[in-house]
């Protein structure tokens, strides 16, 4: 089973990147649980999202507290919140950030793989709106090959209509500008 | 095997009610409900539903408005949590004496005070007495599946009453996760249309909810007492029926690893599942632990429930709500159900989870290994609040 946490601010996506991610999991047949940290939703405060994915049914009813993966769609983010806590020492860190990854890395003092990029800014050129939470699944699809692209397609069509086309290119373009290091 | 389709919890439970094709809904939101009702309103303003959805100023009117639907014949739904169903409970006693088949699902909330959104058990033990049938699920799949073998079971003839569904607010009904969707021609066939046997029609006048004087009224409180009781065999023929249709059997206490096991946890609702990981973390460290869950809350399924513990050494009883001044109201009647036999086993009493606190697996662990000591050093039937600071 994999684990995964996103961090973002309300408003940003990061409950809608969760549930995305499941439904493509679940479209390829596979088991997947998305859920936010429950609480009243309020614009621009720290929030939560959790994801799991598993070829097996899932059992587990908590939250994730020692993620493989983390997931970040604010870089305001990176130096108020503790957002590599519990994650696994082989884990995946993905965030946003227009900072090189070198520099992230030193913000976050972490040893695990890092994925960066300027995900606000995609969203902007592509969407027009800093809403970074498909730009943000595009990297983590690249730093983790989790699912299938092509598994995210119906997913975003159903949530997104009218607009889905720019969100999968903002995906898409998110997927190539991804630079990871070690 | 059906396709597995992602969705929320909460929108599967109202695919299943619009699949049940129920005539009146009435319900008024309130967190974490609101998304059942959002999406039937949707599904009836949609012309997707073809039911009227009557939106009312309170709780205690939605139950209302489905009592009065219910005793025109109407297949009615309604769903609420927390304060909406402390509201509701005037009319929750009337909707079982009055022996209306209303289904309603409870999306679990803690009740006030201190303000709290989030979940527990305390909503739905405030009217643990109102004489319905009450379900507990543990997963998505559960939500919906139980709709449909509650409307079937309320509407028996021999049964007739109100089912209450609860399913833990946020823990499932904020969740995505696979749900398997039943064909509409299978479901047709297992909840063909209702056919009230005393109904409210103007051709026909009948009186309904009439006054009962005392020479009366015990006879009567009797006759429901009995008549929800003796619904036991109904209830696991439903099971039985919905199994043999969707391939998923329930029963009403299910156990997991139990057989052989010297402790047993013992839970109801979303906990079941967290739990079974537990068990088999301690299984897996040699330890003989089980799991027995109650699905089914009232009528209390006593002899199912000494069957599946009465061989343990001792019960680490899971309550999600507290009975200010007992205990938690699961370990109350567990204890009741093996007081009768010498041979019993310890039980030991932990609320857990309220307001929504997060409950892991080692937290399941944590409350074995507490239970396990204390009961060795004398302490037989202890009662405590878990993981409370200070």
């Amino acid at each position: 089973m994999i684990e995964i946490r996103f961090h973002g601010r309300g408003g940003q996506g990061a409950v809608t990147s969760a549930e995305l991610l499941a439904l493509a999991a679940i479209e390829e047949g596979k088991y997947a649980q998305a859920f936010p940290s429950f609480g009243p939703e309020r614009r621009g405060a720290p929030v939560l999202a959790f994801c799991r994915i598993s070829d097996q049914p899932i059992k587990i009813r908590a939250n994730i507290y020692e993620p493989d993966l983390v997931v970040v769609l604010d870089a305001s983010l990176l130096k108020v919140v503790n957002v590599a806590a519990g994650l696994k020492p082989e884990g995946i860190l993905v965030t946003t950030s227009s900072d090189s990854p070198e520099k992230v890395k030193e913000t976050l003092k972490i040893k695990n793989r890092l994925g960066v990029v300027d995900a606000v800014k995609i969203a902007r050129e592509v969407l027009g709106l800093p809403i970074t939470n498909t730009t943000m699944l595009g990297s983590l699809l690249k730093a983790s090959g989790l699912v299938k692209k092509e598994s995210f397609i119906l997913p975003l069509k159903g949530r997104f209509g009218r607009v889905a086309e720019k969100n999968i290119s903002a995906f898409e373009r998110a997927y190539q500008e991804t630079i990871l290091i070690q | 095997m059906a396709k597995r389709i992602g969705m929320e919890v909460s929108i599967a439970a109202a695919e299943a009610v619009k699949q049940a094709n129920v005539d009146v809904i009435s319900a008024y939101p309130i967190t974490p409900q609101t998304h059942i009702v959002e999406h039937l309103a949707e599904l009836v303003a949609n012309g997707d539903l073809d039911a009227d959805f009557f939106c009312v100023e309170s709780e205690h009117s939605a139950l209302s408005v489905c009592v009065g639907a219910a005793a025109t014949g109407a297949r009615t739904f309604t769903c609420t949590s927390s304060q909406g169903l402390a509201l509701m409970s005037e009319i929750t006693y009337i909707a079982s004496g009055l022996r209306l088949p209303i289904v309603m699902i409870v999306s679990n909330r803690t009740l006030s005070a201190p303000l709290s959104i989030w979940n527990d058990h305390s909503d739905v033990m405030s009217i643990r007495d109102c004489g319905w049938i009450q379900f507990f699920v543990e997963n998505g799949q559960e939500s919906y599946d139980h709709v449909f073998a509650a409307y079937r079971l309320a509407e028996e003839n021999s049964v007739l009453f109100p089912v209450i569904i609860n399913m833990d607010g946020f823990i499932l009904s904020h969740v995505i996760e696979p749900i398997e969707l039943i064909e509409q021609g299978k479901i047709d066939q297992f909840l063909p249309p209702y056919q009230p046997v005393h109904q409210l029609h103007p051709d026909h006048p009948v009186t309904m909810g009439a006054f009962a004087l005392p020479a009366i009224f015990a006879e009567t409180k009797k006759a429901q007492e009995e008549a929800l009781r003796s619904s036991m065999p109904k209830i696991i023929e439903t099971w039985k029926a919905f199994g043999d249709m969707s391939g998923r059997y329930y029963h009403p206490v299910e156990t997991y690893q139990a057989e052989d096991a010297d402790t047993l946890l013992v839970t109801m609702g979303s906990y079941g599942e967290t739990a079974s990981v537990a068990v088999d973390k301690m299984r897996e460290a040699g330890r003989s632990v089980g799991l027995v869950k109650i699905r089914l809350w009232r009528p209390f399924p006593f002899d199912d429930l000494k069957k599946a513990t009465l061989h343990a050494k001792q019960l680490v009883v899971i309550d999600r709500a507290i009975s200010v001044g007992a205990c938690g109201p699961v370990a109350s009647e567990v204890k009741a159900a093996l007081y009768g036999n010498d041979q019993r086993p310890s039980v030991y009493n932990f609320v857990a989870g309220i307001s929504g606190r997060d409950v892991t697996p080692s937290d399941f662990v944590k409350m074995v290994d507490k239970a396990e000591i204390e009961i060795a050093e004398g302490n037989k039937e202890g009662f405590e609040i878990y993981g409370v600071r200070g």
